[in-house]
């Protein structure tokens, strides 16, 4: 007969090692991608389920070994889902920046140079956005 | 009703939050968090000038969506950062031509395409209609392309209406 208590501690474990298995590989691609718009795709993904992991281990540790329930870790993985995307296209617009100026980070990748836009202008980061359209940054 | 609560969701959202950071469903916590909810709209209402309508009874089933999207995604990107060799890795820049037409949406729209399968948005273009997008591995851009709109699209043109 298994206690309850093991079996909360075997959940927890499980969970947690199953975090940290996904934070690893998402470390891993960003060693072992090619370029920088390729490597971005590791953190902004397996980080995320990685960290989810964690936390749902920590949800179930204080509810199941301590008896309360806890969802701070609700507003962390909130926060990181927030967070993430924003991140992510910050590096990938710098990247955009240093394709055009082809300095040391600009390597072009596999992808080859970003196509240029179609519409009128070019994209938002090499040019200011329109006004009148969503994307626009000032009222008047 | 609008001057007393000029932004319902944004209230209850917030209140939500302070639940949550005080981690306690205490009365004295609650009286915090309905405070915080009322105040703080009102005084950043001129800050939102228009605001989208959302329609909660869409974008509940599409945050869900996305949630599963999320584990799915972790797991193929894990297969191709372990499995895949770089030279089998077909990289592609995709230019998503957007049905959307608020600040509010297209954001959302960005946001979700970074956080699933091997996609990372990069820009949007200065005219606001076309988003460029990264994606690690796409043997067929047009499909991609065609996949993303019907999937998220679609689904927030109906959130955002």
């Amino acid at each position: 007969m298994i206690q309850p208590g093991l079996l909360a501690e075997i959940l927890t474990s499980l969970l947690i090692v199953i975090g940290a298995i996904f934070a690893l590989v998402g470390s891993w691609g960003l060693v072992r991608l090619p370029t920088l718009m390729e490597r971005l795709h590791g953190p902004t993904k397996a980080t995320t389920l990685g960290l989810g992991g964690i936390l749902l281990g920590s949800v179930a540790y204080f509810q199941l070994a301590q008896g309360v329930w806890s969802a701070q870790e609700l507003l962390v993985s909130i926060f990181l889902f927030i967070t993430a995307p924003i991140s992510a296209n910050m590096i990938a617009k710098v990247h955009l920046h240093g394709v055009r100026l082809k300095d040391a980070d600009g390597i072009e990748g596999p992808a080859g140079l970003p196509p240029k836009s179609p519409g009128k202008g070019d994209w938002a980061t090499y040019e200011a956005p329109h006004r009148d359209t969503p994307v626009a940054t000032s009222e008047e | 009703m609008r001057r007393v609560i000029p932004h319902p969701g944004l209230s209850v959202l917030l209140a939500l939050v302070w639940l949550l950071m005080a981690n306690s469903l205490s009365f004295g916590a609650l009286l915090i968090g309905i405070i915080i909810g009322v105040l703080l709209p009102l005084f950043t209402a001129p800050f939102w000038p228009r605001r989208p309508d959302v329609r909660f009874r869409y974008g509940i089933p599409y945050v869900l969506l996305v949630l599963w999207d999320v584990v799915i995604a972790n797991f193929e990107v894990a297969a191709i950062i372990l499995f895949r060799r770089n030279r089998d890795l077909h990289p592609q820049w995709l230019v998503i031509p957007l049905e959307l037409d608020t600040p509010e949406a297209i954001t959302v729209f960005a946001g979700t395409i970074s956080l699933t399968p091997g996609t990372v948005s990069t820009d949007v273009s200065a005219c606001g209609k076309y988003l460029l997008v990264h994606a690690l591995d796409a043997a067929d851009p047009e499909a991609e392309i065609a996949r993303i709109k019907q999937r998220y699209e679609a689904r927030l043109k109906k959130v955002f209406a």
